[in-house]
């Protein structure tokens, strides 16, 4: 188990080396010359000398590769050139948004999902088996960003029920908070219910045919206890890989949520840097979010390797 | 008397039996009809700016109501079909292209192996739609800017299971046997392992095809994808966003015709394996 622990984390050095010199390459995809393109039309050739030395540009790239290396594992991620602060912190101001929204819709799609695909399989191939089925195929299908509009429509022009768009912080007013956020989460959680529903079915029906379910029911416990104590419990233990995955695409899918329900949060962070070429806040977010990813995947699988000790590493 | 079925014959009729397959099929003709035949079935130049005619509901002139610059919502999401499909097809052929040469180098390369697949690795722990927006940001906006940050996207899982198929495959006697005979490398990938994957390929390649659509969309309607000017449905979805209090019609067909194209390739994908590889198959 330790053993297994220690690679595991060694794992994790190589695949951040490729993540941290991928975002190094972004500024050297910019067409042309980054400088200019980054400084806009009006920039004096002085400007562009300026800006190319303090970028470090003018440097052979092994020795511009090694210096963001260097950087990055001193937690500097460079300096913004529109908010004028470092891109760490404007980070972190905009983490909790998003944080927040991806706690929701992880809520979202684990309440509704795990029980949907537990009952299905539990009436496997009863009217609501095939109803939830279908709804689930439909479900990761529909495109989120296209959902919220039309709850928007439906929830907040038409009804009056939610806010349309906005954002406000749990610590100081929770009840506007949780308003603000129904319909961002909901939306976001959507899809994610869906796939974790079908996952959740199958792991469902795989334990339901084991030989301990069998026993169960042979030594004369209720059909409920066995489906919902025995098997379930066993059908669990994928399901939670499935939980990792899901996290780490909410990470993506709240950057298109938060610019349909204008929260301050990170996807508003890099959307308006691109508009604006600040290239090292694109670069900060891509690289920190790949990070959290990263380590959400080691949590996973160590949480696996907890939760199942038939798994053997070795 | 009849004759014996062929294994192709076999495989076509299994694929006929299975309603999924069918209906993605069927549903992706007509999209692509719709694609083709764009100019002849659209009742309005999709691009032509009639204020005159704005935020119209819809109704007999503008079956499906016309946006905030007075275009008509049916006519946009005839082209707009165009896009989607262009960027999805290239998408699908250039992840599976390179995920053929990267699958098939790491499989039969144990020296390159290793830091092959570490790269894989790295590429896969970025949020897909981050990493194609960050590379959209570097490349600015176009068509052919769009297809290339999906297809470095989404290549490393397809070369991830090209490879596991060649490792599988690769110690089976007739490999062995292939290679005892003296075949060169290069040739036993191409006639033995290579039939191999085709049905692994078309299965994922279903599925990239509709992540890439889905894609293409949400960059449009984040203004980092295609031109703005270009029909879109993403762009078309993002100008409904401005004026969703109003007219609620212009996001909501476009919508709909993404989700329809994501249905189809959805259950052209789930049929493909379920015939394809009936140990993948979810009861």
């Amino acid at each position: 188990m330790v053993g297994y622990l220690v690679r595991r984390l060694l794992a994790v050095i190589p695949v951040m080396a490729v993540v941290v010199t991928v975002v190094f390459l972004l500024i050297h995809l910019i067409p042309g010359d980054p400088v200019s393109v980054m400084l806009g039309p009006d920039a004096s050739p002085a400007q562009i000398e300026a800006t190319r030395r303090s970028l470090g540009l003018d440097r052979p790239i092994h020795e511009q590769l090694l210096g963001f290396y260097a950087r990055v594992l001193r937690g500097d991620l460079g300096q913004s050139y529109f908010l004028d602060r470092p891109v760490v912190t404007a980070i972190a101001e905009r983490a909790e948004p998003t944080l927040m929204l991806m706690a929701c819709a992880l809520l979202v799609a684990v309440v509704v999902g795990v029980p949907s695909g537990v009952v299905a399989a539990a009436h496997r191939g009863s009217i609501w088996d095939r109803t939830l089925m279908f709804g689930s195929l439909l479900g990761v299908c529909v495109p989120g960003f296209w959902l919220s509009l039309n709850f928007i429509y439906l929830f907040a022009v038409r009804l009056g029920w939610l806010p349309a768009a906005g954002y406000a912080s749990i610590f100081s007013e929770p009840v506007s908070a949780l308003r603000y956020m129904v319909l961002p989460a909901v939306s976001l959680g959507f899809n994610q219910s869906a796939l974790i529903a079908r996952i959740s079915r199958s792991c469902m029906l795989e334990a339901l045919q084991q030989d301990y379910v069998r026993t169960a029911r042979a030594k004369g416990l209720p059909d409920r206890a066995v489906t919902y104590v025995h098997a379930f419990r066993n059908a669990l233990v994928p399901v939670v890989t499935v939980i990792g995955v899901t996290t780490a695409v909410l990470i993506g899918g709240a950057v298109v949520t938060e610019i349909v329900f204008n929260i301050p949060g990170l996807g508003r962070l890099v959307i308006s840097a691109i508009l604006r070429r600040d290239y090292p806040v694109v670069q900060g977010v891509v690289l920190v979010t790949a990070a959290v990813y990263v380590f959400i995947n080691l949590l996973v699988d160590v949480l696996y390797a907890f939760i199942d000790p038939r798994i053997r590493y070795d | 008397m009849t004759e014996p079925l062929t294994e192709r014959q076999r495989w076509v009729r299994r694929l006929a039996r299975n309603g999924g397959v069918m209906a993605g099929a069927a549903i992706l003709l007509l999209l692509v009809a719709a694609a083709l035949l764009a100019d002849v079935v659209s009742t309005h130049n999709p691009t032509r700016l009639t204020p005159a005619d704005r935020l119209r509901p819809p109704s007999g002139q503008h079956y499906l109501g016309t946006d905030e610059f007075g275009r008509d919502i049916y006519s946009l999401v005839l082209h707009g079909s165009r896009v989607s499909l262009l960027v999805g097809l290239t998408t699908m052929l250039l992840t599976s292209a390179g995920g053929i040469i990267i699958g098939l180098t790491a499989g039969y390369s144990r020296r390159l192996d290793v830091p092959v697949m570490r790269c894989m690795d790295g590429l896969m722990a970025f949020p897909a739609i981050l990493l194609a927006i960050a590379l959209m940001a570097a490349r600015g906006p176009g068509v052919w800017n769009v297809i290339l940050a999906l297809s470095v996207v989404y290549m490393p899982r397809t070369a991830m299971i090209i490879r596991s198929t060649v490792l599988s495959l690769r110690e089976l006697d007739y490999i062995q046997a292939a290679r005892a005979l003296g075949r060169r490398d290069s040739a036993i990938a191409l006639r033995h392992i290579l039939p191999n994957c085709v049905g692994p390929l078309l299965v994922q390649g279903s599925f990239v095809f509709a992540y890439a659509i889905l894609a293409e969309a949400i960059l449009g309607f984040l203004g980092v994808g295609v031109p703005p000017y270009v029909p879109s449905w993403g762009n078309v979805i993002a100008s409904g966003k401005n004026v969703i209090r109003e007219a609620f019609w212009v996001s909501l067909f476009p919508g709909l015709a993404l989700t329809v194209a994501g249905l189809s390739l959805n259950l052209l994908g789930d049929g493909l394996r379920d015939v394809l590889d009936p140990r993948l198959r979810v009861r």
